[in-house]
Protein backbone atom coordinates (compact mmCIF):
# COMPACT_ATOMS: atom_id res chain seq x y z
CA UNK A 1 0.00 0.00 0.00
CA UNK A 2 1.32 3.38 -0.60
CA UNK A 3 2.65 4.76 2.68
CA UNK A 4 0.91 8.37 2.73
CA UNK A 5 -2.67 6.59 1.98
CA UNK A 6 -1.37 4.02 5.02
CA UNK A 7 -0.33 6.68 7.61
CA UNK A 8 -3.69 8.35 6.30
CA UNK A 9 -5.78 5.86 7.71
CA UNK A 10 -3.86 4.81 10.68
CA UNK A 11 -4.51 8.91 11.71
CA UNK A 12 -8.05 8.11 10.74
CA UNK A 13 -8.91 6.94 14.45
CA UNK A 14 -7.41 10.52 15.83
CA UNK A 15 -9.44 13.04 13.48
CA UNK A 16 -12.90 11.04 14.23
CA UNK A 17 -12.35 10.78 17.99
CA UNK A 18 -11.19 14.50 18.23
CA UNK A 19 -13.74 16.28 18.93
CA UNK A 20 -15.51 14.01 21.16
CA UNK A 21 -15.92 15.30 24.89
CA UNK A 22 -14.54 12.19 27.11
CA UNK A 23 -17.32 12.58 29.75
CA UNK A 24 -19.83 11.15 27.23
CA UNK A 25 -17.32 8.83 27.08
CA UNK A 26 -17.82 7.21 30.79
CA UNK A 27 -20.74 5.75 30.36
CA UNK A 28 -20.27 3.85 27.10
CA UNK A 29 -16.69 2.56 28.57
CA UNK A 30 -18.36 1.66 31.98
CA UNK A 31 -20.66 -0.67 30.51
CA UNK A 32 -18.22 -2.07 28.31
CA UNK A 33 -16.19 -3.14 31.47
CA UNK A 34 -19.16 -4.39 33.60
CA UNK A 35 -20.41 -6.62 30.78
CA UNK A 36 -17.03 -8.02 29.92
CA UNK A 37 -15.91 -8.99 33.38
CA UNK A 38 -19.53 -10.70 33.91
CA UNK A 39 -19.77 -12.52 30.74
CA UNK A 40 -16.21 -13.62 30.26
CA UNK A 41 -15.01 -14.42 34.40
CA UNK A 42 -11.97 -16.63 33.35
CA UNK A 43 -10.34 -13.48 32.90
CA UNK A 44 -10.15 -11.89 35.61
CA UNK A 45 -9.28 -15.77 37.08
CA UNK A 46 -6.22 -16.01 34.80
CA UNK A 47 -5.36 -12.62 36.07
CA UNK A 48 -4.71 -13.87 39.50
CA UNK A 49 -3.25 -10.77 41.71
CA UNK A 50 -3.10 -8.60 38.85
CA UNK A 51 -6.85 -7.98 38.45
CA UNK A 52 -5.84 -5.30 41.26
CA UNK A 53 -3.55 -3.88 38.74
CA UNK A 54 -4.39 -0.70 36.72
CA UNK A 55 -3.53 -0.75 33.13
CA UNK A 56 -3.28 2.04 30.62
CA UNK A 57 -4.13 0.95 27.08
CA UNK A 58 -2.99 3.46 24.81
CA UNK A 59 -4.23 3.07 21.02
CA UNK A 60 -1.24 5.47 19.53
CA UNK A 61 -3.72 6.95 16.98
CA UNK A 62 -6.56 8.37 19.32
CA UNK A 63 -6.51 11.24 21.43
CA UNK A 64 -6.97 9.89 24.66
CA UNK A 65 -5.56 7.14 26.32
CA UNK A 66 -8.01 4.58 28.81
CA UNK A 67 -7.04 3.30 32.46
CA UNK A 68 -8.38 -0.58 32.95
CA UNK A 69 -9.14 -1.68 36.38
CA UNK A 70 -10.35 -5.22 35.72
CA UNK A 71 -10.77 -5.94 39.79
CA UNK A 72 -14.18 -8.07 39.03
CA UNK A 73 -15.65 -6.02 42.10
CA UNK A 74 -15.46 -2.45 41.07
CA UNK A 75 -14.28 -3.03 37.05
CA UNK A 76 -13.64 0.50 35.75
CA UNK A 77 -12.57 1.70 32.22
CA UNK A 78 -11.60 5.49 32.05
CA UNK A 79 -10.61 7.48 29.51
CA UNK A 80 -8.21 10.10 29.77
CA UNK A 81 -6.12 13.03 28.02
CA UNK A 82 -2.38 11.75 27.97
CA UNK A 83 -1.33 14.75 30.13
CA UNK A 84 -3.82 14.00 32.94
CA UNK A 85 -3.41 10.05 33.31
CA UNK A 86 -3.25 9.07 37.18
CA UNK A 87 -0.70 6.86 38.36
CA UNK A 88 -0.67 3.35 37.09
CA UNK A 89 1.27 0.14 37.17
CA UNK A 90 1.77 -0.74 33.32
CA UNK A 91 1.08 0.76 29.72
CA UNK A 92 0.48 -0.75 26.97
CA UNK A 93 0.95 1.16 23.24
CA UNK A 94 -0.16 0.36 19.79
CA UNK A 95 -2.10 1.68 16.98
CA UNK A 96 -5.87 1.33 17.75
CA UNK A 97 -5.96 -1.72 15.12
CA UNK A 98 -2.52 -3.67 16.40
CA UNK A 99 -4.66 -3.71 19.94
CA UNK A 100 -8.08 -4.81 18.73
CA UNK A 101 -6.45 -7.66 16.92
CA UNK A 102 -4.22 -8.80 19.39
CA UNK A 103 -7.41 -9.00 21.74
CA UNK A 104 -9.16 -10.81 19.29
CA UNK A 105 -6.28 -13.69 18.91
CA UNK A 106 -5.74 -12.22 15.10
CA UNK A 107 -2.04 -10.93 16.18
CA UNK A 108 0.45 -12.34 18.07
CA UNK A 109 1.80 -9.91 21.17
CA UNK A 110 5.48 -11.34 20.94
CA UNK A 111 5.96 -10.75 17.38
CA UNK A 112 4.03 -7.22 17.80
CA UNK A 113 6.85 -6.91 20.67
CA UNK A 114 9.48 -7.96 18.27
CA UNK A 115 8.84 -5.69 14.93
CA UNK A 116 8.36 -2.72 18.10
CA UNK A 117 4.49 -2.36 16.94
CA UNK A 118 3.80 -2.73 20.76
CA UNK A 119 5.30 -0.56 23.27
CA UNK A 120 4.95 -2.37 27.30
CA UNK A 121 6.03 -0.10 30.14
CA UNK A 122 6.03 -0.41 34.08
CA UNK A 123 5.22 -3.88 35.74
CA UNK A 124 5.93 -6.29 32.81
CA UNK A 125 4.48 -9.51 34.38
CA UNK A 126 1.51 -8.03 34.72
CA UNK A 127 1.07 -6.86 31.34
CA UNK A 128 2.23 -10.54 30.43
CA UNK A 129 -0.54 -11.92 32.69
CA UNK A 130 -3.07 -9.32 31.26
CA UNK A 131 -2.50 -10.94 27.49
CA UNK A 132 -2.40 -14.23 27.93
CA UNK A 133 -5.14 -13.94 29.98
CA UNK A 134 -6.98 -11.75 27.06
CA UNK A 135 -5.37 -14.42 24.72
CA UNK A 136 -7.76 -17.42 25.97
CA UNK A 137 -11.12 -15.59 25.76
CA UNK A 138 -12.14 -17.54 22.48
CA UNK A 139 -14.61 -15.41 20.24
CA UNK A 140 -14.02 -11.42 19.91
CA UNK A 141 -13.90 -8.91 22.29
CA UNK A 142 -14.61 -6.62 19.92
CA UNK A 143 -17.95 -7.91 18.60
CA UNK A 144 -18.85 -8.22 22.63
CA UNK A 145 -18.54 -4.59 22.32
CA UNK A 146 -20.46 -3.67 19.19
CA UNK A 147 -23.33 -6.18 20.36
CA UNK A 148 -23.15 -3.75 23.46
CA UNK A 149 -24.47 -0.86 21.20
CA UNK A 150 -26.52 -2.83 18.49
CA UNK A 151 -26.60 -1.92 14.96
CA UNK A 152 -24.84 1.59 15.67
CA UNK A 153 -21.68 -0.88 17.65
CA UNK A 154 -21.84 -3.48 14.77
CA UNK A 155 -21.91 -0.96 12.19
CA UNK A 156 -18.88 1.11 13.53
CA UNK A 157 -16.51 -2.19 14.18
CA UNK A 158 -17.31 -2.97 10.68
CA UNK A 159 -16.02 0.28 9.34
CA UNK A 160 -13.06 -0.10 11.72
CA UNK A 161 -12.21 -3.45 10.02
CA UNK A 162 -12.63 -2.23 6.85
CA UNK A 163 -9.81 0.50 7.26
CA UNK A 164 -8.15 -2.95 9.26
CA UNK A 165 -8.20 -5.08 6.07
CA UNK A 166 -6.99 -2.56 3.77
CA UNK A 167 -3.70 -1.79 6.31
CA UNK A 168 -2.74 -5.41 7.16
CA UNK A 169 -4.54 -8.74 8.11
CA UNK A 170 -3.59 -11.57 10.52
CA UNK A 171 -0.05 -13.31 9.98
CA UNK A 172 -2.09 -15.97 7.24
CA UNK A 173 -2.98 -13.34 4.62
CA UNK A 174 0.09 -10.54 5.38
CA UNK A 175 3.10 -12.86 6.61
CA UNK A 176 5.53 -10.43 5.40
CA UNK B 1 10.39 -36.36 -3.82
CA UNK B 2 8.55 -40.09 -3.68
CA UNK B 3 5.26 -40.08 -1.81
CA UNK B 4 5.06 -42.12 1.33
CA UNK B 5 8.94 -43.02 1.50
CA UNK B 6 8.52 -41.81 5.28
CA UNK B 7 6.88 -42.59 8.23
CA UNK B 8 4.28 -40.23 8.97
CA UNK B 9 5.56 -38.03 11.67
CA UNK B 10 3.44 -36.89 14.63
CA UNK B 11 3.07 -32.94 14.89
CA UNK B 12 3.31 -31.73 18.41
CA UNK B 13 2.17 -28.37 19.04
CA UNK B 14 2.37 -26.20 21.82
CA UNK B 15 -0.84 -24.68 24.22
CA UNK B 16 -0.17 -22.43 26.89
CA UNK B 17 -3.83 -22.00 27.51
CA UNK B 18 -6.79 -23.81 27.21
CA UNK B 19 -7.75 -21.74 23.97
CA UNK B 20 -4.81 -22.16 22.90
CA UNK B 21 -5.12 -25.81 22.86
CA UNK B 22 -8.50 -25.45 21.05
CA UNK B 23 -7.04 -24.00 18.61
CA UNK B 24 -3.89 -26.02 18.09
CA UNK B 25 -6.27 -29.38 17.65
CA UNK B 26 -8.50 -27.66 15.28
CA UNK B 27 -5.30 -26.12 12.78
CA UNK B 28 -4.05 -30.01 12.95
CA UNK B 29 -2.01 -30.88 15.78
CA UNK B 30 -1.96 -34.42 16.08
CA UNK B 31 -0.47 -33.67 19.37
CA UNK B 32 -0.56 -30.82 22.20
CA UNK B 33 1.19 -30.62 24.98
CA UNK B 34 0.76 -28.12 27.97
CA UNK B 35 1.62 -27.82 31.69
CA UNK B 36 -0.41 -27.41 34.95
CA UNK B 37 0.07 -23.89 36.60
CA UNK B 38 2.77 -24.31 39.07
CA UNK B 39 6.70 -24.89 38.57
CA UNK B 40 6.37 -28.55 37.26
CA UNK B 41 6.78 -27.59 33.78
CA UNK B 42 9.20 -24.91 32.32
CA UNK B 43 6.81 -22.57 31.11
CA UNK B 44 5.23 -21.73 34.14
CA UNK B 45 4.93 -17.37 33.10
CA UNK B 46 2.28 -15.58 34.58
CA UNK B 47 -1.23 -16.04 33.01
CA UNK B 48 -0.17 -18.99 31.96
CA UNK B 49 -0.72 -22.90 31.68
CA UNK B 50 -3.81 -25.07 32.90
CA UNK B 51 -6.16 -25.63 36.52
CA UNK B 52 -6.43 -29.23 37.34
CA UNK B 53 -10.63 -28.48 35.70
CA UNK B 54 -8.97 -27.01 32.33
CA UNK B 55 -6.22 -30.26 31.60
CA UNK B 56 -9.15 -32.68 32.42
CA UNK B 57 -11.44 -30.36 29.76
CA UNK B 58 -8.17 -29.93 27.70
CA UNK B 59 -7.63 -33.92 27.70
CA UNK B 60 -11.55 -34.56 26.61
CA UNK B 61 -11.25 -31.59 23.85
CA UNK B 62 -8.05 -33.56 22.75
CA UNK B 63 -9.27 -37.15 22.21
CA UNK B 64 -12.93 -36.00 21.12
CA UNK B 65 -10.92 -34.81 17.69
CA UNK B 66 -8.22 -37.72 17.87
CA UNK B 67 -5.33 -35.69 18.69
CA UNK B 68 -3.40 -36.67 21.90
CA UNK B 69 -2.48 -34.51 25.01
CA UNK B 70 1.34 -34.70 26.39
CA UNK B 71 1.27 -33.10 29.73
CA UNK B 72 4.81 -31.50 30.50
CA UNK B 73 6.52 -32.22 33.85
CA UNK B 74 9.64 -31.34 32.90
CA UNK B 75 11.32 -29.27 35.85
CA UNK B 76 13.54 -30.53 38.41
CA UNK B 77 12.65 -30.80 42.06
CA UNK B 78 14.36 -28.87 44.92
CA UNK B 79 15.09 -31.59 47.45
CA UNK B 80 11.73 -32.22 49.88
CA UNK B 81 9.63 -30.75 47.47
CA UNK B 82 8.57 -33.34 45.43
CA UNK B 83 4.85 -33.11 46.60
CA UNK B 84 3.83 -30.53 44.02
CA UNK B 85 5.39 -33.03 41.32
CA UNK B 86 3.90 -36.35 42.27
CA UNK B 87 0.43 -34.65 42.18
CA UNK B 88 0.76 -33.04 39.20
CA UNK B 89 1.51 -36.96 38.02
CA UNK B 90 -1.28 -38.41 40.06
CA UNK B 91 -3.50 -35.76 38.29
CA UNK B 92 -2.21 -36.16 34.68
CA UNK B 93 -2.61 -40.18 35.08
CA UNK B 94 -6.52 -39.90 36.01
CA UNK B 95 -7.05 -37.80 33.81
CA UNK B 96 -6.08 -39.98 30.84
CA UNK B 97 -3.05 -38.14 29.33
CA UNK B 98 -1.73 -39.81 26.73
CA UNK B 99 1.92 -39.28 27.39
CA UNK B 100 4.02 -37.55 30.69
CA UNK B 101 7.13 -35.67 29.53
CA UNK B 102 9.72 -35.69 32.00
CA UNK B 103 13.50 -34.54 32.68
CA UNK B 104 14.18 -35.63 36.50
CA UNK B 105 15.04 -39.08 37.46
CA UNK B 106 13.49 -38.99 40.76
CA UNK B 107 10.29 -37.73 39.10
CA UNK B 108 10.51 -40.29 36.21
CA UNK B 109 11.37 -43.14 39.01
CA UNK B 110 7.84 -42.03 40.78
CA UNK B 111 6.10 -42.46 37.60
CA UNK B 112 8.09 -46.08 36.88
CA UNK B 113 6.90 -47.08 40.23
CA UNK B 114 3.75 -46.16 40.82
CA UNK B 115 1.79 -45.53 37.18
CA UNK B 116 3.84 -48.25 35.23
CA UNK B 117 1.52 -48.32 32.64
CA UNK B 118 1.73 -45.07 32.13
CA UNK B 119 3.46 -43.86 28.39
CA UNK B 120 6.73 -41.69 29.62
CA UNK B 121 8.53 -39.03 27.55
CA UNK B 122 11.97 -37.93 28.22
CA UNK B 123 12.21 -33.62 28.38
CA UNK B 124 14.64 -31.90 26.16
CA UNK B 125 15.51 -30.67 29.63
CA UNK B 126 17.00 -33.97 30.39
CA UNK B 127 19.49 -33.05 28.31
CA UNK B 128 20.22 -36.63 27.29
CA UNK B 129 21.98 -36.36 23.33
CA UNK B 130 24.17 -39.59 23.15
CA UNK B 131 22.56 -42.82 22.69
CA UNK B 132 24.03 -44.60 25.36
CA UNK B 133 22.30 -41.50 27.77
CA UNK B 134 19.09 -42.44 26.13
CA UNK B 135 19.17 -46.56 26.29
CA UNK B 136 19.92 -45.46 30.18
CA UNK B 137 16.53 -43.62 30.40
CA UNK B 138 15.22 -46.43 28.50
CA UNK B 139 16.21 -49.32 30.54
CA UNK B 140 15.71 -47.61 33.57
CA UNK B 141 12.45 -45.54 33.56
CA UNK B 142 10.99 -47.17 30.31
CA UNK B 143 11.17 -43.85 28.29
CA UNK B 144 9.21 -44.52 24.89
CA UNK B 145 10.16 -41.41 23.59
CA UNK B 146 13.22 -38.63 23.78
CA UNK B 147 12.55 -34.96 22.84
CA UNK B 148 16.44 -34.35 21.58
CA UNK B 149 18.80 -31.51 22.90
CA UNK B 150 18.93 -28.89 20.06
CA UNK B 151 22.27 -29.73 19.58
CA UNK B 152 22.57 -32.06 16.78
CA UNK B 153 22.89 -32.68 13.34
CA UNK B 154 20.43 -34.93 11.04
CA UNK B 155 23.35 -36.96 10.26
CA UNK B 156 23.74 -37.44 14.20
CA UNK B 157 20.06 -37.69 14.53
CA UNK B 158 19.91 -40.81 11.79
CA UNK B 159 22.98 -42.05 13.82
CA UNK B 160 21.35 -42.54 17.13
CA UNK B 161 17.84 -43.23 15.75
CA UNK B 162 19.64 -46.54 14.55
CA UNK B 163 21.10 -47.04 17.91
CA UNK B 164 18.28 -46.75 20.82
CA UNK B 165 14.79 -48.57 21.29
CA UNK B 166 12.17 -45.23 21.81
CA UNK B 167 11.11 -43.07 18.93
CA UNK B 168 12.63 -39.60 19.09
CA UNK B 169 10.60 -35.96 18.83
CA UNK B 170 12.86 -33.23 17.36
CA UNK B 171 12.29 -29.53 17.43
CA UNK B 172 11.52 -27.92 13.92
CA UNK B 173 10.33 -24.17 14.96
CA UNK B 174 10.62 -21.48 17.47
CA UNK B 175 12.70 -19.90 20.55
CA UNK B 176 16.34 -21.64 21.24
CA UNK B 177 18.33 -20.80 24.11
CA UNK B 178 22.31 -21.63 24.03
CA UNK B 179 22.22 -25.31 23.77
CA UNK B 180 22.29 -26.53 27.55
CA UNK B 181 18.93 -27.18 28.44
CA UNK B 182 18.14 -27.79 31.69
CA UNK B 183 21.69 -26.54 32.83
CA UNK B 184 21.26 -23.38 32.25
CA UNK B 185 21.63 -21.58 35.82
CA UNK B 186 21.90 -17.61 33.93
CA UNK B 187 18.44 -16.72 34.69
CA UNK B 188 19.45 -17.96 38.63
CA UNK B 189 22.40 -15.75 38.84
CA UNK B 190 20.79 -13.01 37.74
CA UNK B 191 16.96 -13.21 39.28
CA UNK B 192 17.50 -16.32 42.32
CA UNK B 193 14.87 -17.71 40.34
CA UNK B 194 15.67 -21.08 38.71
CA UNK B 195 14.32 -22.20 35.24
CA UNK B 196 15.22 -25.78 35.90
CA UNK B 197 13.43 -25.75 39.51
CA UNK B 198 10.74 -22.99 39.35
CA UNK B 199 10.18 -23.26 35.72
CA UNK B 200 10.78 -19.92 34.13
CA UNK B 201 13.80 -18.15 32.69
CA UNK B 202 13.89 -14.78 32.81
CA UNK B 203 10.61 -14.30 34.49
CA UNK B 204 8.44 -11.29 33.42
CA UNK B 205 8.62 -10.16 37.23
CA UNK B 206 11.92 -8.98 36.87
CA UNK B 207 11.98 -7.62 33.43
CA UNK B 208 11.69 -4.19 32.58
CA UNK B 209 11.51 -2.45 29.19
CA UNK B 210 12.70 1.37 29.00
CA UNK B 211 11.86 2.86 25.61
CA UNK B 212 12.99 6.90 25.19
CA UNK B 213 11.20 9.41 23.16
CA UNK B 214 13.19 8.76 19.86
CA UNK B 215 11.89 5.14 20.64
CA UNK B 216 15.04 3.63 21.57
CA UNK B 217 14.29 0.86 23.46
CA UNK B 218 16.61 -0.69 26.58
CA UNK B 219 15.78 -4.19 28.17
CA UNK B 220 16.82 -4.72 31.26
CA UNK B 221 16.82 -8.07 33.62
CA UNK B 222 16.85 -7.32 37.33
CA UNK B 223 20.23 -5.00 37.71
CA UNK B 224 21.35 -6.13 34.42
CA UNK B 225 20.86 -4.08 30.75
CA UNK B 226 20.11 -7.04 28.30
CA UNK B 227 20.01 -4.94 25.44
CA UNK B 228 19.25 -2.03 23.54
CA UNK B 229 17.53 -1.76 20.52
CA UNK B 230 17.68 1.71 18.36
CA UNK B 231 14.25 2.93 16.95
CA UNK B 232 13.13 1.00 14.42
CA UNK B 233 15.75 -2.21 14.76
CA UNK B 234 13.88 -5.50 15.55
CA UNK B 235 13.95 -6.46 19.40
CA UNK B 236 14.35 -9.82 21.14
CA UNK B 237 13.02 -11.65 24.12
CA UNK B 238 14.84 -10.05 27.39
CA UNK B 239 16.35 -13.34 27.90
CA UNK B 240 19.93 -13.42 29.37
CA UNK B 241 21.31 -15.80 26.77
CA UNK B 242 20.41 -13.30 23.70
CA UNK B 243 22.01 -10.16 25.54
CA UNK B 244 23.94 -7.79 23.57
CA UNK B 245 27.04 -7.31 26.19
CA UNK B 246 30.31 -5.28 26.29
CA UNK B 247 32.79 -7.45 26.59
CA UNK B 248 36.58 -7.30 27.01
CA UNK B 249 37.89 -8.18 23.46
CA UNK B 250 35.22 -5.72 21.71
CA UNK B 251 34.86 -2.45 20.95
CA UNK B 252 30.76 -2.78 20.46
CA UNK B 253 28.20 -4.54 22.35
CA UNK B 254 28.09 -8.21 21.77
CA UNK B 255 25.86 -10.87 21.52
CA UNK B 256 28.49 -13.00 23.53
CA UNK B 257 26.22 -16.14 23.87
CA UNK B 258 23.42 -16.30 21.45
CA UNK B 259 21.60 -13.68 18.67
CA UNK B 260 18.00 -13.18 18.52
CA UNK B 261 17.02 -15.58 16.33
CA UNK B 262 14.28 -18.35 15.92
CA UNK B 263 14.97 -21.95 14.74
CA UNK B 264 12.96 -22.73 11.70
CA UNK B 265 13.69 -25.88 9.95
CA UNK B 266 11.05 -25.71 7.22
CA UNK B 267 14.09 -26.90 4.87
CA UNK B 268 15.26 -29.69 6.92
CA UNK B 269 11.99 -31.73 7.68
CA UNK B 270 12.09 -34.21 4.55
CA UNK B 271 15.68 -34.93 5.53
CA UNK B 272 14.04 -35.22 9.64
CA UNK B 273 11.30 -37.65 8.83
CA UNK B 274 14.09 -39.93 6.54
CA UNK B 275 16.08 -39.84 9.42
CA UNK B 276 13.56 -41.83 11.36
CA UNK B 277 12.28 -38.75 13.36
CA UNK B 278 8.47 -39.69 15.23
CA UNK B 279 7.42 -37.04 16.39
CA UNK B 280 7.82 -33.12 14.79
CA UNK B 281 7.99 -30.36 17.74
CA UNK B 282 6.41 -26.75 17.62
CA UNK B 283 8.49 -24.73 21.09
CA UNK B 284 6.07 -21.82 21.69
CA UNK B 285 3.61 -22.34 24.70
CA UNK B 286 3.94 -18.88 25.79
CA UNK B 287 2.92 -17.59 22.32
CA UNK B 288 -0.73 -16.49 21.44
CA UNK B 289 -3.35 -18.21 19.75
CA UNK B 290 -2.66 -16.41 16.77
CA UNK B 291 0.92 -17.79 16.64
CA UNK B 292 -0.70 -21.55 17.29
CA UNK B 293 -2.90 -21.02 14.48
CA UNK B 294 -0.37 -19.73 12.04
CA UNK B 295 2.12 -22.05 12.70
CA UNK B 296 0.50 -25.51 13.35
CA UNK B 297 -1.24 -24.84 10.24
CA UNK B 298 1.91 -24.25 8.09
CA UNK B 299 3.84 -27.19 9.41
CA UNK B 300 0.62 -29.37 9.01
CA UNK B 301 0.58 -28.66 5.28
CA UNK B 302 4.00 -29.12 4.59
CA UNK B 303 4.37 -32.33 6.74
CA UNK B 304 1.09 -33.71 4.36
CA UNK B 305 2.52 -31.83 1.24
CA UNK B 306 5.87 -34.16 1.78
CA UNK B 307 4.04 -37.07 2.58
CA UNK B 308 2.36 -36.83 -0.44
CA UNK B 309 5.57 -36.31 -2.21
CA UNK B 310 5.04 -32.80 -3.22
CA UNK B 311 7.11 -30.03 -2.41
CA UNK B 312 4.86 -27.51 -0.24
CA UNK B 313 5.90 -23.85 -0.31
CA UNK B 314 6.43 -22.98 3.30
CA UNK B 315 6.98 -19.29 4.15
CA UNK B 316 5.51 -16.90 5.67
CA UNK B 317 6.57 -17.90 9.04
CA UNK B 318 9.52 -15.15 9.52
CA UNK B 319 6.82 -12.79 10.91
CA UNK B 320 6.84 -14.66 14.27
CA UNK B 321 10.35 -15.06 14.72
CA UNK B 322 12.16 -13.47 17.36
CA UNK B 323 14.36 -10.78 15.90
CA UNK B 324 12.60 -11.56 12.42
CA UNK B 325 15.63 -13.62 12.11
CA UNK B 326 15.55 -17.69 11.67
CA UNK B 327 18.19 -20.45 11.42
CA UNK B 328 18.67 -23.97 11.34
CA UNK B 329 20.88 -24.12 14.30
CA UNK B 330 22.95 -27.54 14.57
CA UNK B 331 20.71 -29.38 12.58
CA UNK B 332 22.43 -28.15 9.39
CA UNK B 333 25.39 -28.42 10.67
CA UNK B 334 27.91 -27.04 13.52
CA UNK B 335 28.97 -23.83 12.85
CA UNK B 336 29.95 -23.06 16.82
CA UNK B 337 30.68 -18.95 17.60
S1 LIG C 1 18.96 -17.98 29.51
FE1 LIG C 1 18.74 -18.87 27.46
S2 LIG C 1 19.71 -20.91 27.55
FE2 LIG C 1 19.34 -20.20 29.66
S3 LIG C 1 17.33 -21.10 30.17
FE3 LIG C 1 16.96 -19.03 29.40
S4 LIG C 1 16.55 -19.31 27.20
FE4 LIG C 1 17.53 -21.20 27.96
Amino acid sequence: MDPSHKSRLQNLPRILFAPLPLPLLEPILSKVVCTISRNRPELTNRLGVHKYKSFVIDPTNIPFALLLQPNPDEPSLRAYRRNQLPPHDARIAGTLLTLLDMVDGKLDGDALFFTRDLIVEGDTEAVVCLRNALDDIEGSIANDIADIFKTPGRAALAAVRRIKGEQHGSYEHDPA
Amino acid sequence: MEAMSMIRPELVCPAGTPASLRTAVDAGADAVYCGFQNATNARNFSGLNFTTAEMRGGVDYAHDKGAKLLLAINTFPPGGKTDLWKSAIDDGVCFGVDALIVADIGVAEYVSQNHPDQRLHLSVQAGASSAEAIQYYCESFNIKRVVLPRILTVKEIKAIHDEIPCEIEAFIFGNIGMMAEGRCSLTNYITGVSTNMDGVCSPASHVKYEEDKARNLMTKLGDFTVDCFSCGENAGYPTVCKGRYLVDHREEPYYAFEEPVSLNLTSLLPDLMQAGVTALKIEGRQRSRAYVRSVVSAFRKAVDGYMAGENPELSGLLALTEGHRETAGAFGGKKWR
